[in-house]
């Protein structure tokens, strides 16, 4: 079956050139780096040659990048690991829609003697600094928030909160899996402390991820063991994947320039010719700079996993923010943050790109979901003029 | 991804009997926009009570339009009386099941069909569950809806409460009223049961209600206990005073098994249906 791949935020294919570059580490060098003999020591150098190659995507320096298993565990390695070096201050600051990855850590944290402040966004999913100047306090151990959301595509001012987080002599961490190959960072003209790369987001393979950290921030390890990367991450390296995360973050930086141009073309046709063809729906975000890659539709008085599983029927591979498709019973935690309307808030589709997307691939998508949401609302007992459409109150019953 | 039965994909991929009907005899509207489900089902009734028509339309998931497609299908060319049998879990099973998590979508055709039948017969829709209290805001769910799920599904944690009727998958914070409300419901069942037993102790069962007694035993007391742990329990066969059961689930490969028959499975049984039971494990 023909298969037109759209969910590019949720995970990547591995470049041809990622995989090639990743073989022989997996036959013929397959030593330890920590050895002593040269069979092992020759790994170590194409380690620190991967090192190299994500620092330069980033602006940063190799020795600022240590490697890590995926995009989860450098958010935890930043939070938890500058939460121990500063074991006085017990206050966070994040936002209400950032990834699991650190809300629920958080939410952990919060349980466990800590005090977090989560910072709103408006309806453009747009947060506002100086809400978090007042936030950030004395004993503020660390502020984290991501850099591009990952529902939406909309991107943060992250530079303008590095400096009211240095301001206030806070510690900033940002999630920037989204962001990491799709947007040019430059951490040298920063003053963002740690940021969180993961592999698969930008077609190295799952199982991979980094954590940039700032020189001189003090920070203890998360998995404590041997000496690996300079003590700030025990465990034998991922060599095979970490070589693959090196060569996706060359090709990235050769690529940015596409991203910008041909993905962004693609994407604001798909978006464009989509709203024109399936009227009532909303595109989440619009008026904010996003992702070059990123479109979140809602549409109006239908429901999202019943759009997902007839985009499925088609071949086409998108997400929902709707309520059924995770299980939960509540609808994305970033549309409702945004106050997305309740007639549109479970009618969510994400569909993102990548430089593997074709102007077909657009075509196709263009052709077969307008029809989808027609089809979904001719069942629905809701348009635009029905006269009730149901609030939740105390009174009501779902 | 869901673990949708061929069935419930083809109720989804090709619903029976969408539309409406122009002055229909009987109308039941649940849920709303803002719930992220809806069903409006409505039915033309010919003079003998037949349900000659059905229609209906679904705002909802893959699962909540399966759902209302196999209702209409199911109630076709029934009496109301016999529609008004029908339960959720008659839903379910007419798909061949439904994820756990998606219960409430078979729950809803219920209600749709409660609704319209009420509809019908021209009286206001006031049951017992739609009084009392609200426990869970997110979702607007009473006390009395949450008590009569967890008798009705006999449901013994918080997830399965959230599965079959949505209270506590919210904000979570009504989560300690809901475990006190399935407490309060397995107190009263047990306390019933009780009452039943000491009224029956004096008489002598017939086979016919020692078998009831039996399978009503196992469900209320034996079954939740098992199934917290991930184990479960099924009653095989009845001879005389000889119960034999069939152990499932992690209770299969369970090396205390053994103990449990006797100290818990026969000692219930004993206690609730009569001294003399012997209680046996048999492999099917």
């Amino acid at each position: 079956m023909k298969v037109v791949y759209a969910d590019n935020n949720a995970t990547t294919k591995v470049a041809p050139e990622v995989l090639e570059e990743m073989l022989p580490f997996f036959s013929n060098y397959y030593g330890n780096p920590s050895s002593m003999h040269l069979f092992g020591g020759q790994v170590a150098k194409n380690i620190d040659n991967a090192r190299q190659k994500v620092a330069a995507l980033i602006g940063a320096e190799p020795e600022e990048i240590v490697f890590t298993s995926c995009g989860t565990e450098s958010d935890n390695t930043a939070i938890l690991g500058i939460l121990r070096a500063n074991p006085r201050k017990k206050h966070i600051v994040i936002s209400r829609v950032e990834h699991p990855a650190v809300y629920n850590l958080c939410t952990y944290l919060a349980q466990n003697g800590y005090h977090v402040t989560e910072l709103g966004v408006d309806k453009n999913g747009m947060l506002n600094p100086d809400e978090l100047s007042d936030a950030v306090r004395e004993d503020t151990a660390v502020v984290s928030i991501m850099y591009a959301n990952n529902e939406t595509g909309v991107i943060f001012p992250i530079e303008k909160i590095a400096g009211i987080v240095k301001q206030k002599g806070s510690v900033l961490h940002t999630d920037a899996v989204q962001a990491v190959g799709k947007i040019p960072l430059n951490l040298s003209q920063s003053s963002i402390d740690l940021l969180t790369i993961s592999g698969h987001k930008l077609h190295a393979p799952k199982g991979v991820g980094a954590l940039y950290i700032r020189k001189g921030t003090s920070i203890s390890p998360f998995i404590i063991g041997g000496h690996q990367e300079k003590n700030r991450r025990g465990g034998t390296e991922n060599v095979p994947s970490i070589i693959g995360l090196g060569k996706a973050c060359e090709l990235a930086k050769k690529c940015m320039g596409e991203e910008q141009t041909r993905v962004k073309q693609l994407r604001d046709r798909l978006e464009r010719e989509i709203v024109e063809k399936a009227p009532d729906a909303i595109i989440n975000g619009y008026k904010s700079p996003r992702l070059p890659n990123t479109t979140n539709i809602s549409f109006e008085f239908v429901e999202g996993e019943a759009i997902l599983l007839l985009l499925n029927e088609k071949g086409i591979c998108a997400s929902s923010g709707s309520a059924c498709t995770s299980g939960s019973l509540e609808p994305s935690h970033v549309l409702r943050a945004m106050g997305v309307p309740f007639t549109a808030v479970h009618g969510s589709v994400r569909l993102s790109l990548c430089r593997y997307n074709t102007s077909e691939d657009v075509d196709y998508i263009v052709e077969h979901l307008p029809p989808i949401v027609r089809r979904l609302r001719q069942i629905s007992p809701y348009n635009r003029d029905s006269k009730f459409q149901g609030q939740v109150s105390a009174s009501h019953h779902c | 991804m869901w673990d949708y039965s061929e069935k419930v994909k083809d109720h989804f991929l090709n619903p029976r009997n969408v539309g409406d009907i122009e002055s229909p005899d009987a109308v039941g509207e649940v849920g709303s926009l803002a719930c992220g489900d809806a069903l409006k089902l409505m039915m033309k009734i010919n003079n003998r009570g037949v349900i000659s028509e059905v229609k209906f339309k679904t705002f909802g998931c893959g699962s909540a339009i399966a759902s209302a497609s196999a209702l209409t299908e199911m109630v076709r060319g029934k009496t109301i009386e016999e529609a008004a049998k029908i339960t959720d879990n008659d839903i379910a099973e007419y798909l061949d099941g439904l994820p756990e998590q998606k219960m409430h979508c078979s729950v809803m055709g219920r209600e749709a069909l409660e609704a319209a039948i009420a509809n019908y017969r021209g009286i206001k829709l006031e049951k017992p569950v739609d009084e009392g209290t609200i426990v869970c805001k997110c979702f607007g769910v009473t006390d009395n809806k949450i008590a009569h799920e967890v008798r009705e599904h006999k449901l013994t944690t918080i997830e399965q409460v959230t599965n079959y009727c949505k209270a506590g998958g919210g904000c979570q914070s009504c989560h300690p009223q809901i475990q006190a409300i399935i407490d309060e419901v397995w107190h009263k069942e047990k306390e019933k049961a009780m009452i039943e037993k000491t009224q029956k102790s004096a008489r002598k069962l017939t086979n016919i209600q020692k078998m009831k007694l039996v399978q009503e035993t196992i469900e209320r007391d034996i079954r939740p206990a098992l199934l917290v742990d991930g184990g479960d329990i099924e009653l095989i066969d009845i001879d005389g005073d000889r119960v034999m059961v069939s152990f499932r689930g992690s209770c299969s490969a369970c090396p205390s098994s053994g103990v449990t028959l006797k100290s818990t499975v026969e000692a219930k049984l004993r206690e609730f249906v009569t001294d003399t039971l012997i209680v046996e494990e048999v492999t099917s």
